[in-house]
């Protein structure tokens, strides 16, 4: 067990090694960062001035290493604009994108599960068919157009709904459902074909040979196996869900990390943008480190094999 | 031994197994999947005479317009505009025309270059191994850990708004699953025996590669496009939306939605129903044309 938690984590430190260098790597590549963060027509000396300011005038190797070393202290680097470290800015949002990305999760399961259940259990039936094309409108209904569409009709028309901000549950229900639905759709295709995949199994055969109904087969027996992957995927979608909102959050007026990013993009603030990107990483990366570790302390043949 | 060294001669000459299998299977598709073609040929050839079947030059003002005209069937239409017009007076009817040649050249050159890279990759990483295998998947792992349209925003802010750049950003970002399931498919390819006798009777890797690697995982890599394409144009109106992608005056569906973002409030829908509604029907039609694609070429792949 210690040596896959070793392995696993030097593989974790150097998916995130190689993150740092793409993203660093990324910035540079157009040529200057200097010119993505000063005002267009800005005079030479000033360009200079923002160069020494930020430490871009230093050789490349040095650089690296001190963008290493702001991640390192977890800072990230200073905003140009709000000159605070990034991590802090991120961190203030992150409350507000948890909540979002947790309501959108809600959604997903209320959608994603059930309906699944009910496409494994009479599969191959028109239930079935009805999940399936939940699963693909889920798929090719972008999320923001559904916000976008919803906020005309629950808003404009009908006056039910707030457009944007954030309070109540008025406020959170459209966003939660245009970011939740395509992770409903995900959810609906794992629960299916795990539900398929353990209601074919030995130990269902085996609990219908003993004469029980089928709804406590399906409730008690299959359906607690078949949520070990589904509530991973829904783990994993939770860490996504919260960094990558930036249309639903853009759309709502939402201030979370997704609009973070988005001001970043507007106002210049590559040390933002270059932070908040990595800080996603590293949070993703993690998560997945831990799912990996909880998955071979539960399940020891995932730890032996590889 | 007679046979054998035949039946190598013509491994090497190129016959592998599976590699005929895809022409002859799509020779048998005689049930063709109705729905999504109904969609799909429209589109391409919307999308390939623009020039001729738009009214309008989708960049310019209609002459004597007004803005946020309503369509034809509502009072105060222009009958010279059937579905209305923007805020600048432009025809939407036209731009949504010309909107459906930038998803499908985004969608269709994305899903190339994402696929060219990761297919290339993966055969690279399963078949030669080693330190190879473990950089390519390693570099997999990291992009893969960034939310794809994350890592797509992160890139355009940075390089900048043109149409190619979209292409080749969304290729950098959408490579990994090919690369991932290409790799994974070599790894068993790599045992096979018609493989092991190419290299026994001498053939480079290159040639092992070229003559009988490649053709046996085209057909994953046919099925994964299939499913790409939507995924890439929905990426593609989503950074056009944020006005991180297809630069204005170029008509993009999803620069379409941002602009008729403002005057939703006021509910004029058209704005933002119809370019949604195109990006929805061509991204539902090349989903059913995957799914179908891949009980065709592979029923390994149905639960991809």
């Amino acid at each position: 067990m210690a040596s896959f938690v070793i392995r696993r984590t030097l593989y974790a430190v150097v998916t995130l090694l190689i993150l740092s260098l793409t993203i660093f790597t990324v910035v540079r590549l157009t040529g200057d960062p200097v010119t993505l963060m000063a005002e267009p027509g800005a005079r030479a000396e000033d360009l200079d001035r923002i160069r020494v300011e930020w430490g871009l005038d230093r050789p490349l190797p040095v650089q690296y290493l001190s963008f290493l070393k702001n991640i390192a202290t977890g800072e990230l680097g200073n905003s140009f604009n709000y000159e605070m470290p990034v991590s802090t800015l991120y961190f203030q949002r992150l409350p507000n994108s948890l909540e979002l990305a947790l309501a959108a999760t809600l959604i997903s399961f209320v959608i994603g599960i059930p309906a699944g259940m009910i496409s494994a259990v009479k599969v191959n039936t028109p239930w079935d068919s009805a999940g399936k094309v939940i699963a693909l409108f889920g798929l090719a209904v972008p999320g923001f157009w559904l916000g976008l569409v919803m906020i005309l009709v629950f808003s404009v028309w009908l006056g039910w709904l707030p457009t944007s901000g954030q309070g109540g549950w008025q406020n959170l229900i459209m966003p939660a459902v245009a970011l939740g639905w395509y992770f409903a759709a995900s959810l609906l295709r794992l629960t299916r074909s795990s539900m398929l995949e353990v209601m074919g199994s030995e130990y269902i055969k085996l609990a219908r040979l003993k004469g029980l109904p089928g709804y406590v087969v399906v409730a008690l027996h299959a359906f607690k196996n078949a949520l070990i992957p589904v509530l991973t995927l829904a783990g994993v979608n939770l860490v996504v869900m919260i960094n990558a909102a930036v249309i639903i959050e853009v759309i709502f007026a939402w201030p979370g990390i997704g609009r973070l990013l988005y001001e970043g993009i507007f106002q210049r603030d590559f040390p933002l943008v270059q932070g908040v990107v990595m800080e996603a990483g590293i949070m993703i990366v993690v998560v997945n480190l831990m799912i990996d570790i909880l998955y071979a302390y539960i399940d020891p043949r995932i730890r032996l094999t590889k | 031994m007679a046979l054998a060294t035949e039946w190598t001669r013509a491994v090497v000459a190129g016959a592998s197994p599976r590699a005929a299998g895809l022409r002859r299977r799509l020779r048998r598709a005689r049930e063709l999947p109705l729905l999504p073609l109904t969609i799909l040929v429209p589109f391409v050839l919307i999308a390939v005479f623009a020039g001729v079947i738009a009214p309008y030059d989708p960049t310019e003002p209609i002459p004597g317009a007004k803005i946020f005209e309503p369509p034809f069937w509502m009072p105060g239409a222009n009958p010279d505009a059937l579905l209305g017009t923007d805020f600048q007076g432009r025809d939407v009817l036209s731009r949504l025309i010309f909107g459906a040649r930038v998803s499908l050249i985004v969608g269709v050159t994305g899903t190339i270059v994402a696929g060219s890279i990761g297919t290339t990759l993966g055969i690279l990483a399963g078949y030669l191994g080693g330190w190879v295998d473990q950089v390519i998947m390693r570099v997999t792992d990291a992009w893969l850990a960034l939310p794809a349209l994350v890592f797509a925003i992160f890139l355009a802010t940075m390089v900048g708004p043109s149409m190619w750049n979209i292409v080749i950003i969304l290729g950098a970002v959408y490579w990994t699953r090919y690369a991932r399931v290409i790799r994974g498919e070599v790894l068993s390819l790599r045992e096979r025996e018609f493989i092991k006798l190419a290299e026994i009777a001498g053939a480079s890797r290159l040639r092992v590669i070229r003559r009988h690697v490649l053709p046996n995982v085209l057909n994953s890599a046919m099925v994964l496009a299939s499913l790409t394409i939507g995924v890439v144009i929905i990426a593609e109106a989503s950074l056009s939306f944020l006005g991180v992608g297809v630069p204005p005056p170029e008509p993009a569906w999803g620069s379409m939605l941002a602009d008729g973002r403002s005057m939703l409030m006021v509910g004029d829908w058209w704005l933002t129903v119809f370019p949604g509604l195109g990006i929805m029907m061509v991204v539902l039609a090349t989903q059913l044309f995957g799914d179908w694609l891949r009980v065709r070429l592979d029923p390994q792949l149905r639960n991809l």
